[in-house]
């Protein structure tokens, strides 16, 4: 027993003599510590929202306890399927336009030679990542709202009365929304590509072509291969956020219109709207806490099928 | 760099695509780039586009007749708009430098090899990517708790720690910074403080403007978080103000019969013109669309950085 408290004491002691040691590296740490704990934290907490009557007056852990009833609402409904497709179904659709679209961007603006005009191109598709969604729902507006561009041309040809608008075309959307991704994206990530292929060590590409390796054999069998590291990095980090959408999109741009809902509806717009809008917070709550978990699930799984098959590779 | 002084060596010249291909390469590529930038080309040029051409016609590239007046106008009759403009740019001069300065400090701790405080920092730091409370707690906590409802202080605030960039910032110091020199100082009897802000923070410029551009560039281009929280116009960020002019002009249009009603004319009579809007656009986006080019290194050398784990 003596012996356990003075190897306690001194255990103490030199956690405390540890930390005057390095009492500022801890004061270093401390600002975003500190911001941790109050906004990602904290909110970690709150998720007892879910399953509660949340009332401002009693609080977040006063307020009337409820249960599971906030989930069966939102599962008893259509809507708790139609926003876990759509939000899926739009990620998927992103990872592999994107991904695809920007590796072979990449293998392209790699291999012309005149290299003024391949940095003159990239300046050009890296654009559209510097504009914000509020200035692309505009862009999109210019072109298929009522006065739009491209609507002008539609009319035109299809000779429908002025009053359609595009804006409730729902088979439109899905297609629109992926397009407009990719248009914002792919140029940034085909050029981070860029910069890692030219990264590559020109001896691999010097062996290949004494042995006569083609153009498209180099790509396939050391290019390619070459880029496996960041671009498993990148679905990692895209698999996590399967189940996060993007309210610049889904939100911002399609003006949120109620005849569009069946197919830009995703769990943001909904936590958003069932907050803002209808006021309920419990059930918002509730979105956002099977958004956080599956989320959180989907982020380990990923990550330990990537451990398998390439440690090098996992996130941690 | 390294890349275009090896342009001239013989072995490029050999591995090279066939003057054909790199013709058909060059053609698509510009064409693409060209197809890329236009749509914000249509937003300058409806901005630039003259009354009477957009009474009778659609938005068009090739407009009747011009007029700046627009831009004439912009600055004198919205004094919202100013307000707009000096809010945002406050918001982000400061919370760029806020936000880089802490995240700096905080990595300087994470790469601290034989630190034994750091694998619980980066714990913390780390776990914060993996589960979010979401949203709603947030939201809760901002307002209820925090009453930053309608505050200069959550816009300022909101996002001001991000994981991927702690990261980065690490790698950066850890790969840039020889770790000698952290013992030579440590020798010299140099306190933390001072190899931070005498060592560190001089060495890892380049790192810090990596991260202050993605920091400065997501600032000035966020709308979500005034939406969400900002009421008052005067404190509305431009990016906000953008959007809410949208949808209320967006709403207006698609109820034929409340724009018919009193009310509704007095709110169209309210809303700025067309071309008004589109010039709102183009002096917001012009900050960012002139200066990224300079600075286009940064932003993907910050992105191959990510991509390295440290």
């Amino acid at each position: 027993m003596i012996r356990d408290v003075s190897v306690k004491r001194k255990h103490r002691t030199s956690l405390l003599a540890k930390f005057r040691k390095h009492w500022q590296l801890h004061v270093l740490a401390l600002p975003v510590l500190v911001y941790l704990l109050i906004f990602s934290y904290a909110p970690m907490f709150g998720v007892v929202l879910a399953f509660e009557r949340y009332s401002i007056a009693k609080g977040f852990f006063g307020s009337p306890w409820q249960g599971l009833e906030n989930f069966e609402f939102m599962f008893a409904t259509q809507n708790a399927w139609r926003i876990t497709r759509n939000t899926v179904l739009y990620n998927i659709a992103f990872i592999c336009v994107n991904t695809t679209l920007s590796i072979l961007l990449a293998l392209i603006l790699n291999e012309m030679y005149i290299k003024r005009l391949s940095k003159a191109v990239q300046t050009l598709l890296i654009m559209p990542y510097f504009l914000s969604m509020s200035i692309v729902a505009i862009v999109v507006w210019g072109f298929i709202g009522p006065k739009g561009a491209v609507t002008s041309i539609l009319l035109k040809i299809l000779g429908r009365p002025a009053s359609t608008d595009l804006y409730t075309y729902t088979p439109l959307w899905p297609f629109l929304l992926v397009l407009i991704s990719a248009w914002k994206g792919v140029g940034y990530t085909a050029i981070v590509y860029v910069a890692s292929i030219s990264g590559i060590s020109g001896e691999y590409y010097e062996a290949a072509v004494l042995d006569g390796a083609s153009k498209l054999q180099q790509a396939r069998y050391i290019t390619l291969p070459h880029l496996k590291h960041i671009i498993v990095i990148m679905l990692i980090l895209s698999m996590g956020g399967m189940f996060r959408g993007d309210m610049g999109l889904n939100y911002n741009v399609t003006q949120h219109r109620g005849e569009l809902y069946p197919v830009i509806d995703i769990i943001d717009t909904y936590v958003y709207n069932a907050l803002k809008v209808q006021r309920n917070t419990g059930m918002a709550a509730a979105a956002g806490l099977y958004q956080s978990v599956v989320g959180f699930v989907l982020i380990i799984l990923s990550n330990k099928i990537v451990r398998r098959v390439d440690e090098e590779s996992a996130l941690y | 760099m390294a890349r275009d002084k090896s342009d001239g060596s013989s072995f490029e010249k050999i591995n090279r695509i066939k003057p054909g291909t790199n013709l058909l390469f060059s053609v698509v590529m510009s064409v693409l780039a060209v197809l890329t930038v236009l749509p914000v080309l249509l937003v300058f040029i409806i901005s630039i586009t003259s009354s009477d051409s957009l009474a009778h016609r659609s938005f068009s590239f090739f407009p009747e007749s011009t007029s700046f007046i627009a831009y004439q106008g912009l600055f004198k009759t919205g004094s919202r708009l100013l307000d707009s403009y000096i809010i945002t740019v406050e918001v982000t001069a400061l919370h760029t430098v806020l936000s880089v300065l802490i995240m700096t400090m905080y990595a300087y701790v994470l790469a601290q090899q034989r630190f034994g405080g750091r694998k619980f920092y980066t714990f913390v730091v780390f776990f914060t990517m993996l589960f979010s409370g979401g949203l709603v707690p947030s939201y809760i906590i901002n307002v209820n708790v925090l009453h930053m409802y309608d505050s200069f202080w959550i816009l300022l605030l909101s996002g001001m720690v991000g994981t991927f960039n702690i990261i980065v910032l690490r790698t950066f110091i850890t790969t840039t910074i020889p770790i000698e020199l952290f013992d030579a100082a440590q020798i010299d009897g140099a306190s933390d403080f001072t190899v931070f802000f005498r060592i560190v923070l001089p060495l890892s410029k380049a790192g810090l403007a990596t991260i202050g551009l993605f920091v400065l560039v997501g600032k000035w281009n966020e709308w979500f978080t005034g939406i969400l929280y900002i009421e008052n116009p005067k404190l509305t960020p431009l990016q906000t103000m953008l959007t809410r002019i949208q949808q209320k002009l967006d709403y207006i249009t698609q109820n034929s019969s409340y724009a018919s009603s009193p009310d509704g004319l007095q709110m169209l009579k309210n809303m700025p013109s067309e071309q008004t809007r589109m010039a709102i656009v183009v002096i917001t986006t012009m900050p960012v669309l002139f200066a990224y080019p300079f600075f286009q290194r940064y932003f993907i050398r910050g992105m191959t950085i990510g991509s390295v784990k440290g």
